[in-house]
């Protein structure tokens, strides 16, 4: 490969911290990877791991949620049940063979414009040096389940 | 094809489609170059006609500046013209423009929660450098947004009634202060205080900063205000116990402390307490100073002006024999079988103005608080210097009575300080000091004052001008530097410091030591948070929905903060916030109804199997059981129902229904779907 590899990346993020923070990173013109495409949610409670599943079937590298830190949410305990959440799914992935590593799970407030711009940069280098994600891309093609909604 | 299922109606007759045909949409894109600020790194033509291209698309333009008045004009002409069931603008962020297009939309014609916006400035041009992978990621960010408004619903905002009667909690300056203003606009109040008198720490002071007036002459006509006012419901010794419901429909249980006196006989004529042979008990509101008779008013001004009995100190209730108030009644007020009630009370809003405590200075051992009667906090020497305190307003020292002829003051006994008080500065004791050591300049002539600070933070109007007066004038001596240990020596309490100015230890023989406290929350704070519903800091001051842009609001809505319960305030900040609470109560209660965004969840009761998970998951208690019966007024099944006013929008119940029978407003299961479908 000449060209290196841009991986496409979704983000399930929660409107009032991590969607407030990447607005920040906009207002303080940081430059990251453009990898990545957010999907706007009032509360990472709202994120029902069926979306992360949906994301790398319909051919994402890779997935990241991220809300309010503990303690922070603006709905008081969604992000609570988000993470709760994302340790049983972990157990569902390894179970699956899908790599941990693909998806990722972080807490950016709306303050922390930098922290999202350096994130959205680190999470782009580690997919992209785990490469396509082709495993499941394969899989569909074998049981000739279409990717349709 | 497709055909649409309609759920069944959804409380509050949203109609959410589980499934939808999307192939009669007509749906309008409208991208905006906002300039050179999207324009000059996405190539807004080319992703005009790119998004022409998508299924479902009927009009695609760009334009210069959407926002514009014609940007917006051409927007609106567009959905006349080409009948378009939804709009997706390509501009800045939702959270800059989305209530101005969707206000646009619904001038159209067209039904505002029909319009998204796709956010390719903060998310897009702004952040990436090259044009071709940012026009890219646009053409993503944009499908992405059309594959969603397809499947949006036509919302309609949600309307809840609202109770005109607001709920005041606390009775010191704030709670007051905001009482009168909701009242004095023609709103009814009730007034919660626990004390059996209302006042709170401000009638404790002597004179206040920085123009030296006395407190309780400013204080007191207020509390009788309050206590007058034909709009203005007063309960003292009460105590909110319980709050349920939500904005605009509170309902409070508050519980009215028995007080043994019946308030509608009583004249407040005081024979009981003269009479009463218990007379040692230690007064609060005199800090420990003064002493108090079991059936008492806390001070002489209290409102109302009604007894009650300390049943703790109570002869009668100690040893069964007594009720000499009894016997010299005339009224018959006084009923010893009296029991706690409960009250239950409808409101719209709530203020809480619960105030602070000072910190219990025993902490600081050094310091010799509790261990020496002269080593005394800011708000007992408030108590002497007052008028109405147990000196009459006279400088004494408790041992003994004399006149002190030096004091050290000693500032930040508390505050900033991890160790053993508290982080934050209580903001007002650089203050109070300076106070202190006027008053006591002008009450005790010669008395030489010593004030150990770390720093002097006078910011306020007149503040400054005020500390240098007591440096000044008064010639308070003001050390920079902490003071290590307060010990008893030859009857004088020696003060061991350090001059950090000077580089020098010092050590000054005082004959009075008063300790500059924090101020800290009331120790009950936290759980009284929970009993509301609001929430608190690490401290236990309660939390402000944003800390510079709603610094009035608690994070639920409807429930209002006013005074020292947020933060370390002094009364003009306290007055300033419980006057701004007061607004937004007043502009609560403006409207009959209250509209806000349809963001709810809603169930679909055909499927819902009433596992309740969801009433788990909800943060807000906006899940309730319903009972779904038949013909005859047989309960069928028993399902989940989504109170709309109670419900925030979250979706973390979504997310936890098992049967799938639960679906967010404006966030819908499909919706997500189709948007990761168009990236």
């Amino acid at each position: 490969m000449s060209e290196p590899f841009e991986p496409k990346i979704i983000a399930f993020v929660c409107t009032y911290c991590t969607y407030a923070g990447a607005d920040l990173a906009g207002t303080s013109r940081l430059k990251y990877a453009p990898n990545v495409r957010i999907i706007r949610l009032p509360c990472t409670g709202r994120i029902s791991p069926m979306f992360i599943l949906k994301a790398l079937q319909k051919g994402a590298d890779g997935v990241l949620v991220s809300g309010c830190h503990p303690g922070d949410c603006h709905f008081t305990h969604g992000n609570y049940h988000a993470r709760r959440r994302w340790t049983v799914f972990r157990a569902l992935l390894e179970f699956t063979g899908i790599p941990l590593d693909r998806v990722k799970f972080s807490w950016i407030s709306a303050a922390e414009g930098a922290k999202f711009a350096e994130f959205m940069n680190s999470v782009t280098e580690d997919i992209r040096k785990l490469g396509p994600f082709d495993q499941y891309k394969e899989l569909i093609k074998e049981t000739e389940a279409p990717a349709t909604l | 094809m497709r055909t649409e299922y309609p759920v069944p109606l959804a409380p509050f007759g949203q109609q959410l489609h589980t499934y939808k045909d999307c192939t009669m949409a007509k749906i309008g894109v409208f991208i905006c170059h906002c300039g050179e600020n999207i324009g000059a790194k996405v190539d807004c033509t080319k992703l005009a006609a790119a998004m022409g291209e998508h299924p479902g698309v009927a009009v695609a333009v760009d334009y210069k500046y959407f926002c514009s008045d014609p940007g917006q004009e051409s927007v609106k002409k567009a959905i006349r013209e080409n009948n378009l069931t939804g709009v997706v603008i390509a501009a800045c962020s939702p959270r800059m423009h989305e209530a101005t297009f969707r206000k646009a939309c619904a001038e159209a014609g067209l039904n505002p929660y029909m319009c998204e916006i796709a956010n390719i400035r903060e998310q897009c041009s702004w952040v990436h450098t090259d044009p071709e992978m940012a026009t890219e990621k646009a053409a993503d960010i944009t499908r992405s947004m059309v594959e969603k408004v397809k499947r949006n619903n036509k919302l309609k905002s949600i309307e809840v009634p609202v109770t005109r009667r607001a709920l005041v909690i606390g009775g010191g300056i704030a709670g007051i202060q905001a009482a009168l203003d909701i009242a004095n606009a023609g709103q009814e109040v009730v007034l919660v205080e626990r004390e059996p008198t209302l006042g709170g720490h401000m009638a404790q002071l002597s004179e206040t900063f920085p123009t030296l007036d006395c407190s309780q002459c400013i204080m007191t006509p207020r509390m009788v205000e309050a206590a007058q006012h034909p709009k203005i419901r007063l309960l003292t010794y009460a105590e909110v116990v319980g709050v349920d419901g939500y904005i605009g429909n509170f309902h409070v249980k508050v519980k009215m402390k028995a007080r043994y006196v019946d308030t509608e006989s009583c004249t407040g004529c005081g024979d009981c307490i003269t009479k009463c042979p218990n007379k040692k008990n230690s007064s609060e509101f005199d800090c420990g100073l003064g002493k108090r008779t079991a059936i008492y008013t806390p001070f002489a001004q209290s409102v109302p002006n009604k007894p009650i009995i300390d049943k703790a100190n109570c002869t009668y209730f100690k040893n069964g024999k007594c009720k000499v108030c009894q016997k010299v009644c005339e009224l018959n007020s006084i009923n010893f079988e009296m029991q706690d009630e409960f009250i239950d009370l409808e409101v719209g809003a709530i203020v809480v103005a619960t105030g602070f405590q000072v910190q219990d200075n025993s902490v600081y051992g050094e310091y010799g608080y509790g261990k020496y009667k002269d080593v005394i906090n800011g708000l007992q020497f408030e108590r002497l210097a007052s008028a109405s305190g147990p000196t009459f307003g006279k400088i004494l020292r408790p041992s003994d009575g004399k006149e002190p002829e030096t004091v050290v003051f000693i500032q930040c006994a508390g505050s900033r300080d991890p160790s053993k008080g508290v982080r934050y500065c209580s903001k007002i004791c650089c203050m109070y000091t300076a106070k202190h050591a006027m008053l006591y300049a002008h009450k005790v002539h010669g008395g030489k004052s010593n004030i150990f600070y770390m720093d002097i933070r006078a910011a306020g109007k007149g503040y400054d001008e005020f500390t240098r007066r007591a440096i000044e004038d008064d010639e308070a001596s003001y050390l920079r530097g902490r003071v290590s240990k307060v010990w008893e020596e030859n009857g004088k309490l020696m003060v061991r410091g350090v001059d950090t100015l000077l580089g020098k230890p010092v050590v000054i023989a005082a004959d009075m030591v008063v300790l500059a406290t924090a101020m800290v929350p009331q120790p009950d704070a936290k759980d009284f948070a929970k009993v509301v519903g609001i929430g608190y800091d690490e401290y236990g001051f309660f939390n402000e929905a944003h800390l510079k842009l709603r610094p009035v609001e608690s994070s639920t809505a409807g429930i209002f903060l006013a005074g020292a319960c947020q933060s370390p305030k002094d009364i003009p900040d306290s007055v300033a916030q419980a006057s701004a609470s007061a607004s937004k109560v007043l502009a609560l209660f403006s409207k009959e109804k209250l509209e806000r965004e349809p963001v709810v969840a809603t169930n679909n009761e055909t499927t819902c199997a009433g596992c309740w998970g969801c009433v788990l998951a909800c943060p807000y208690n906006a899940i309730e059981k319903k009972d779904i019966l038949d013909r005859s007024g047989k309960v069928i099944k028993r399902v989940a129902s989504v109170n709309p006013g109670l419900c925030q929008g979250c979706g973390t119940c979504v997310s936890f229904c098992r049967s799938n029978s639960l679906d967010l407003a404006g966030f819908t299961e499909q919706q997500i779907f189709a948007e990761v479908m168009g990236l």
